[in-house]
């Protein structure tokens, strides 16, 4: 059973003429996939990505996660699931600049208050250590590079344990080495600790490595199939 | 540290500057407020207790509030009467049975009251005269209803009960006609009559324009001196509680007749003066916490359009509109709370400052110290309105976070 689906997604936005994002999308991604989101830039990558995250509202359609439909929470719920269920790595970093490296990741785990601070201060230690920023703990996003502060993101994103990865871009901004390095991150998230990874990317050399690929043309999806 | 709280002071010690800035404005706020403010009720209260001791709570005046009606009106109410050449009884001019009146006054437990006749006079000393007002009392019932014993500097009032032909007078008196204690003054009356009186007491009030004309004899001697045997033209009336004064008078007057005058009826005119000063005073006060306000809202503004981004980041992380809002929220309390932890000492270090100035005003011939308030009220509205104010300048742009959509700052990255 897919971790989180979407049913007949469709987001247009309002105006005098009105733009279609995301039209009739019907995915779902189960435990332990690694999917790609990929297509032309305008093609709605993002849009759906926003959505299936809970960050955006469609205007029809509706999503699942671990079966559950997302439509009829409010406000405050989604950002519960959000909180409890979903992380999200971006293109760029968006690490909060007065915090140390730890703290940023302690962030979502405070917010939650399901784990002592002892507790949290492990697992931010170790998540961060996992990803091999053991030395940068308690270093501000300001004196990191472009590639360390996006596995102090990875590790943030990582914090509350959710089942769901989304990320939207998160090697563009960093060179080759970093890039290789976050990728395989991603994978071992999906094949290695068993959550559903959604990557937006438009890197041919990323697609390659994700089993599946949901390619999008004008907020349609024009392929979804196995890698 | 709540976490909440957590970000809002990390925002704010980002901006050091900018949020020093802020909570300047705030301190100076309420110190200045604290400091105005203080001296403005200090100034009413001591205007008041002034007002309160040293004159009558009460004074019943030899006259009606309104023009007496003749029985035959009283009578018939509804008639229509007409009295032509009535000729107004020609009799000393005075309180009635003032004596039966002070027995009916002095039946009540709180209540203080003696006779005097007021009337104005010449004092004649060396070639010099000087117009004065003597009043004439009962130096026995002086430390009940007057203060004049407080501000004695040679004499007493008591010295009046020993010789009735003594006379008090005023320190600025005694220096322009160069009198002391022990010598005769030459007093006459607007009737004519002159009597010659010792000099037992000099009181100063630093009052210059009182301690110049105001003098005191026995009642029995100005009751001669005047011509007005038996009559007495004013009853001065102390309570225990002043505030009852209103209340009283009003009863008296009914049931007397005379006009019985408060000492809040006496002093309307003032009070209403002293009330548009307040407002005036807390009008300005106040705007000097409102600008330190604008300066918080700018400061908050300030972060929310430059942390948008983060504050997209933080909703798709799971919190809340609620938290958001929140966060900036905190950072007005924190604003105002330090303003007024900081301000407050500094007011009151502010208000010891003018305790401790000495000035003479004109008509005053003592140097007085400023009179400050040191009310716990004032400390309150300077703390709350700070806070209220500093919460206020958070609320709008604090809405304005929390209405961030993460989707539209996320989509556009950097």
């Amino acid at each position: 059973m897919a971790l989180i689906e979407a049913h007949q997604l469709t987001r247009i936005l309002p105006g005098d003429i009105p733009v279609t994002l995301v039209k009739n999308i019907d995915a779902g991604i189960e435990a332990g996939e690694f999917v790609a989101i990929t297509g032309p830039s305008g093609s709605g990558k993002s849009s759906l990505l926003y959505l299936l995250g809970l960050l955006d509202r469609p205007t029809s359609g509706d999503v699942l996660i671990d079966g559950q439909s997302i439509s009829t929470l409010n406000e405050e719920q989604r950002a519960h699931v959000r909180l409890k269920n979903l992380g999200f790595v971006f293109q760029f970093h968006f690490l909060l600049p007065e915090f140390s490296a730890i703290e940023n990741v302690m962030m979502p785990m405070r917010r939650l208050g399901e784990r002592s601070e002892n507790e949290m201060v492990l697992r931010a230690t170790n998540l961060l250590e996992t990803l091999g920023l053991g030395g940068h703990l308690y270093k501000r996003p300001r004196q990191l590079s472009g590639g360390q502060s996006q596995r102090v993101a990875i590790a943030r994103a990582l914090a509350n344990d959710p089942k769901i990865i989304l990320a939207d871009e998160p090697t563009g901004n960093l060179d080759s080495a970093a890039s290789q390095l976050v990728q395989g991150i991603f994978r071992d998230l999906a094949h290695n600790q068993k959550r559903a990874v959604a990557v937006v990317t438009h890197e041919v050399d990323f697609v390659s490595k994700t089993d599946r690929v949901i390619r999008l043309v004008d907020g349609c999806i024009l392929q979804n199939s196995q890698n | 540290m709540n976490l909440l709280l957590g970000i809002a002071w990390r925002h704010l010690l980002d901006r050091k500057r900018q949020s020093f800035i802020s909570i300047l404005g705030i301190i100076l706020g309420v110190a200045f407020f604290l400091g105005i403010a203080s001296l403005m009720i200090g100034s009413e209260k001591d205007f008041i207790a002034r007002l309160v001791d040293n004159s009558p709570h009460i004074t019943i005046q030899d006259e009606y509030r309104s023009a007496r009606q003749q029985p035959l009106v009283k009578i018939f109410k509804e008639g229509a009467v007409q009295l032509k050449h009535v000729k107004a009884l020609n009799e000393p001019r005075g309180i009635r049975n003032y004596e039966i009146v002070l027995k009916n006054l002095r039946a009540h437990d709180n209540v203080r009251a003696s006779p005097t006749l007021t009337q104005q006079a010449l004092v004649t000393n060396g070639g010099q005269d000087r117009g004065i007002t003597l009043q004439g009392i009962v130096p026995e019932d002086a430390h009940d209803v007057m203060t004049i014993e407080e501000h004695m500097v040679d004499g007493s009032i008591q010295d009046l009960e020993a010789n009735r032909d003594g006379i008090i007078i005023g320190a600025t008196l005694a220096e322009k006609l160069t009198l002391s204690r022990g010598n005769m003054l030459t007093v006459a009356a607007t009737t004519g009559d002159v009597r010659n009186f010792k000099i037992v007491g000099i009181f100063r009030t630093g009052q210059a324009a009182y301690d110049e004309a105001q003098a005191f004899i026995d009642l029995k001697r100005a009751q001669a001196l005047f011509n007005r045997a038996n009559r007495a033209n004013r009853i001065i009336i102390k309570l225990d509680n002043p505030y009852d004064a209103r209340a009283f008078a009003a009863e008296t007057e009914h049931s007397i007749g005379y006009k019985s005058v408060s000492w809040q009826e006496a002093t309307e005119d003032l009070m209403s003066v002293l009330t548009i000063r307040n407002i005036i005073m807390y009008t300005v006060v106040s705007a000097v916490l409102v600008v330190a306000a604008f300066g918080i809202y700018n400061v908050i503004s300030t972060v929310v359009t430059e942390k948008q981004r983060d504050i997209a980041i933080l909703k798709s992380m799971g919190f809340e509109t609620g938290d958001i809002k929140k966060i900036f929220l905190y950072q007005g309390a924190i604003l105002g709370i330090g303003g007024c932890l900081i301000g407050v000492p500094l007011g009151a270090a502010m208000m010891f400052g003018l305790s401790q100035v000495q000035m003479k005003p004109p008509g005053v011939s003592d140097p007085i110290q400023l009179p400050i308030d040191w009310g716990i009220t004032q400390f309150i509205i300077a703390a709350l309105f700070a806070l209220v104010a500093a919460m206020l300048a958070a609320y709008l742009p604090a809405r304005k976070a929390a209405h961030v959509q993460p989707v539209e700052i996320l989509r556009g990255g950097f």
